[in-house]
């Protein structure tokens, strides 16, 4: 009983990491219709912002500053490197993304060398529920991930700002007839994708108090395999696929026999949910327009 | 001064040259035509003209103001609208929430609800089904939510590409009867359309589009009765 609900809590806050991250994956493909493959690399930076900022001794404003730090990267990277690529063949921005992740990677590299740093942001300690030991940090992950997936999904239905998001991932010219300044937009999108990839970083170090310059790799390819599982676009879709990936995740750990295949399986689903529902479980499919 | 004043305007697709260097003007009160076949330009200088696509050369005037250079969104604030071909309505959105987006830039929320009460007067069926998915609307009643989201910026001059196409021919007379409708409420129209005979027969002027290029211009009675006209565009 104690194993079962130890590994369900273990499995829905590693659910929530996966979920924040593909929220911004989720987001960033339904508008500006492109993958951001750096946006793992984005959790890194924001993982290192959290260390530095730690010598204020203050987490709370070590993760504020961290946040503004992704921010004002995701937004510079928007403008620098994929701007120029509007109305481009999605191969060479996809290419370019590639490159912004391991150039993210390198200077991380430079910067802090290859070692990985020790970060201890804040002590929550564990609380005993129904005879086992739970990590509080896990039930502040998971609480703050289904905040912000409330807060994003009231943000795009009743914000004038949100409405244009959906405006604009649907249809970009119709959107620009409509007086919508669509690279504001994607500006924007770009914005909260990257503060939801720091505190991703911040979930990452609570669960794991090292950072290192690949870290946001594999997480970042997760949490993208979670938003095409949950249907990429989907905010909701972005939450379950996340979910699930780290119930799956949490569950196989706990088996002696498969752990070690556990990304094996995990990449598994994703391929028999594609077969099955190519456009994932909440996707709306999309017409093709002629 | 011309409401709208397009001057030797040309649009390349790559190498490819889609309008050759066209001029035209609009006035306000007019309705203006431009009729061609297909693929004779007309969408292209549509979407050039409001910033949708980059112009090579030329000049764009509205109001006198020259908005060659300027992004989409603020030509549509300065009250340019296009209801563009094929309607590119929201389709997942409501019909009151496509309504909501043409209203994008009224931030007052008082005019808004008068601008929505007097759409809704317009087009009745619209307010009957403001609750319903616009794409599981009808044609017809797709092509009038267009042009109810494109009012709600109310726009001195009202751009429409293509408004008849793919409709039945009773709602074709329909979507006619509009255009003069909102033209005697006092909005400037630029029409587009594949459609010679009514498109030449609410005009007060017309150009003729062939392969990027103005061959003709006229009132539109002139040009309904011009041989030329005749023969290509309207069967004999």
């Amino acid at each position: 009983m104690e194993e079962i609900l130890s590994t369900l809590i273990n499995g829905l806050s590693l659910g929530g990491i996966y979920a924040m991250i593909a929220l911004g994956y989720t987001m960033v493909y339904g508008i500006a219709k492109m993958l951001n493959f750096a946006h793992g690399d984005v959790i890194m930076v924001g993982g290192y912002l959290i260390y530095v900022f730690m010598a204020t001794n203050n987490p709370l404003l070590a993760i504020l500053l961290a946040c503004i730090g992704c921010v004002i990267l995701g937004v510079c990277i928007e403008k620098i490197a994929y701007k120029p690529l509007r109305g481009a063949s999605p191969l060479a921005v996809l290419i370019t993304a590639i490159g912004v992740s391991y150039l993210l990677q390198s200077l991380a590299q430079i910067v802090f060398g290859s070692a990985s740093k020790m970060v201890t942001v804040y002590e929550f300690g564990s609380v005993q529920l129904l005879g086992c030991t739970i990590q509080v940090s896990s039930l502040v992950t998971l609480a703050v991930t289904v905040a912000v997936m409330v807060a994003l999904t009231m943000f795009v239905k009743y914000t004038r700002m949100g409405r244009a998001m959906i405006a604009v991932s649907e249809d970009k010219s119709a959107a620009q007839l409509m007086g919508i300044n669509v690279d504001r937009i994607i500006m924007v999108t770009f914005a909260i994708g990257s503060a939801l990839a720091a505190l991703a970083g911040l979930f990452y170090l609570l669960k794991a108090p090292n950072v290192f310059n690949t870290m946001g790799a594999m997480p970042g390819i997760k949490a993208f395999t979670a938003a095409v599982i949950g249907g990429i676009g989907s905010i909701p879709g972005a939450m379950l696929g996340g979910i699930l990936l780290g119930m799956v995740e949490s569950v196989s750990y706990k088996i002696t026999a498969i752990a070690p295949y556990t990304d094996a399986i995990e990449f598994t689903i994703l391929i028999v949910i594609l077969l099955v529902r190519p456009t994932g479980f909440l996707g709306k499919k999309r017409r093709e327009k002629v | 001064m011309a409401m709208l004043e397009v001057n030797n305007l040309e649009v390349y697709y790559g190498v490819i040259c889609a309008l050759k260097g066209i001029s035209f003007e609009v006035n306000e009160g007019e309705i203006v035509s431009l009729i061609g076949a297909n693929g004779a330009g007309k969408t292209t200088m549509m979407q050039s003209v409001v910033g949708l696509i980059p112009k090579k050369h030329g000049t764009v005037r509205f109001n006198g103001q020259d908005i060659t250079k300027c992004p989409c969104h603020k030509i549509v604030q300065l009250g340019m609208t296009q209801v563009p071909e094929g309607r590119r309505i929201f389709q997942e959105l409501t019909v009151y929430e496509n309504l909501l987006m043409g209203a994008y830039t009224t931030k007052d929320q008082q005019v808004f609800k008068s601008d929505l009460e007097a759409i809704f007067d317009r087009f009745p069926r619209l307010a009957e089904r403001s609750k319903q998915i616009a794409g599981t609307l009808s044609g017809g009643e797709q092509q009038m939510l267009a042009m109810g989201r494109a009012l709600m910026s109310k726009p001195k001059l009202l751009m429409l590409d293509e408004p008849s196409m793919g409709l039945a021919p009773i709602l074709v007379d329909q979507i006619f009867e509009l255009i003069k409708e909102l033209h005697a409420a006092g909005t400037t129209i630029l029409l587009v359309e594949q459609n010679a005979s009514k498109a030449l027969e609410i005009a007060d002027r017309a150009y003729v589009l062939e392969t990027g290029s103005i061959i003709l211009s006229g009132t539109g009675k002139e040009l309904s009765q011009s041989d030329e006209v005749r023969k290509a565009y309207l069967g004999g």
